[in-house]
């Protein structure tokens, strides 16, 4: 787990939604959240979750078949829950694709059941069909 | 030997190619060509599939794969050339472009060059572990390349040394590619890497970070089967009492990126001794007449946003330069030399115009870790500019932007310097 827990209801850590990388401080008051630190909208959010339900995008590969690449690289269109990583990287790693995609195209839909499908990131020609 | 005549000859087609394409021909330029070694554009993005790219240029957050798409997009919208599989062999002085590929070997005779050859990582043999020579060792970047774009399985039990950004983003890729990452060491007592990678890469899956700690020896016959750390001193000399074996079959090494400039050598460029890169003015001209620079073989960048907005700016320039010759960086007398002190190690462009216009875009890296610390840019002794910085990292590139009043302060001073002005060193 990021961060460090210094007591019940404070937390410390550095958000991941972008390159900056804030340090939060994250306050629990009853039902409501106060977030410090953060630089955008984005690093409230972050923390809020964080706290609560914190998720993830994952990003890894998948086999293709008939295509110019071995692999092509898939991404959770959405974050997803922290603990169903592995779960979908399982299903991802158990999934083939058929040459051609292109970016968006889905290679699992609902992994996990999560709600969020898992797209493809780069596009990927079948083989013997070169460019120009 | 066919020969082809273009107005510009941009050398690399990943991202600091593609964007320096890009705009040059939004600049108006039309007759330009890319050429690229690999089969297709975006170089280093095909295999960076993680995401976290293009919040500054396509306010998206994108993968790396996605993130060259767009540009390659961006290219085929205005029908810029990409010569694929064109591994240029030589540029001289007087821009003559000379290139091997699917035509075979073509001289291009060019109006301007922007070199965009990007950089390579830093060998084993150039950081001197002792032990044997068995199989499994890899740079981090070469193993993410098989991985993500070979498809293929390097290994189970993983060891990194060096926790650039690379290092640790290939701690996560491996986990989730069902191997157990040991730990990554660092040299320094600190991580040359984006923080929000440390607690998404390493924290996340609970891989140790080993600070001042080293790798002292490489065991294993043909396979590496172990690697000997130790902690190091202050003069990161390791502490023989501290040496522990940790069993692996892979040990990645991230130990840093070098730009790479050899072409630009061939064509006399001078090189900076800290940046490796070319010594540029603010239109990113290097010290030959019409050959540019940009992206990480002018200095290695840690976003690639950055890198396509430097990049933009160098073929605005170069295009500019080829309609209307733009002040040339080898007339002394026409440009002050940025001097730095004082935590900051380098700063692009070394060199401003003093008959140049627009607004200046001065990029630095500091060499240490410093908190409350305050960036100043003096013109004649007087401070233009003076803004103060939390926490500034070796990793982090900085970037300081000047409004037309500083910028012109500076075109106009004899003396300008960049320092950093702290309270303390942590």
């Amino acid at each position: 787990m990021s961060g460090k827990t210094t007591n019940n209801e404070v937390r410390e850590f550095v958000c991941i939604c972008c390159p900056i990388g804030c340090k939060l401080k994250a306050e629990r008051d009853g039902n409501t959240v106060r977030v410090q630190g953060n630089t955008c909208k984005r690093g409230e959010k972050y923390a809020i979750d964080e706290l609560t339900a914190p998720k993830r995008t994952v990003t890894t590969t998948v086999r293709i078949d008939g295509g110019e690449l071995p692999c092509v690289p898939v991404k959770t269109k959405d974050p997803i829950p922290k603990d169903k990583i592995f779960a979908a990287l399982y299903i991802i790693k158990h999934t083939k694709l058929d040459a051609p995609v292109a970016i968006g195209d889905i290679a699992v839909s609902n992994v996990c059941g999560t709600g969020v499908d898992v797209v493809v990131t780069r596009a990927c020609a079948a083989k013997n069909v070169r460019k120009e | 030997m066919e020969t082809i005549e273009k107005k510009i000859v941009i050398i690399g087609g990943g991202p600091a190619g593609l964007a320096a394409a890009v705009a040059a021909y939004d600049a108006g330029e039309r007759d330009i060509a890319v050429l690229e070694r690999d089969g297709y554009g975006g170089g280093i993005l095909n295999q960076c599939i993680h995401n976290g790219f293009g919040l500054h240029t396509f306010n998206a957050e994108l993968t790396g794969p996605e993130y060259a798409a767009r540009y390659l997009e961006l290219m085929r919208a205005r029908n810029i050339r990409i010569d694929y599989d064109t591994m240029v062999l030589s540029v001289s002085g007087d821009r003559t472009v000379t290139a091997a590929g699917p035509r075979g070997m073509v001289r291009y005779d060019a109006g301007a060059v922007i070199l965009a050859c990007g950089c390579r990582e830093r060998p084993r043999g150039a950081i001197n572990i002792a032990g044997t020579r068995p199989s499994g060792v890899f740079s981090a970047g070469t193993a993410q390349r098989m991985i993500n774009v070979d498809g293929q399985r390097i290994g189970s039990r993983v060891f990194i040394l060096g926790s650039g950004d690379i290092g640790l983003i290939m701690a996560r890729r491996m986990t989730f590619e069902g191997a157990s990452v040991a730990g990554v060491a660092e040299l320094m007592p600190y991580s040359s890497g984006l923080s929000r990678n440390i607690a998404q890469c390493l924290d996340d899956f609970g891989i140790p970070l080993m600070l001042s700690t080293t790798v002292i020896e490489i065991r294993g016959r043909d396979r590496i089967s172990s690697v000997v750390v130790a902690n190091v001193d202050e003069n990161k000399r390791p502490i023989k009492s501290t040496a522990r074996e940790i069993e692996c079959d892979t040990l990645l090494l991230s130990v840093g990126l070098l730009p790479e400039n050899e072409l630009a050598m061939g064509a006399g460029v001078s090189l900076s001794r800290v940046t490796g890169g070319a010594v540029v003015n603010d239109a990113f001209m290097t010290d030959v007449d019409g050959v540019f620079m940009c992206g990480n073989c002018l200095h290695v960048h840690d976003l690639v946003d950055y890198v396509s907005k430097e990049s933009a700016a160098c073929g605005r320039a170069a295009a500019e330069y080829v309609k209307a010759k733009a002040p040339c960086n080898t007339d002394k007398s026409d440009f002050v030399t940025i001097k730095t002190s004082g935590g900051v190690r380098y700063c692009v462009p070394q060199n401003i115009t003093r008959s140049g216009g627009g607004s200046i875009t001065l990029r630095m890296r500091v060499d240490n870790v410093y908190r409350k610390a305050r960036l100043v840019v003096c013109a004649d002794g007087a401070a233009i500019i003076n803004r103060p910085r939390p926490i500034m990292t070796p990793g982090e590139m900085e970037t300081l932007e000047l409004d037309d009043k500083a910028s012109t302060a500076v075109r106009k001073a004899e003396k300008v310097e960049v320092r950093l002005e702290t309270e303390g060193v942590k």
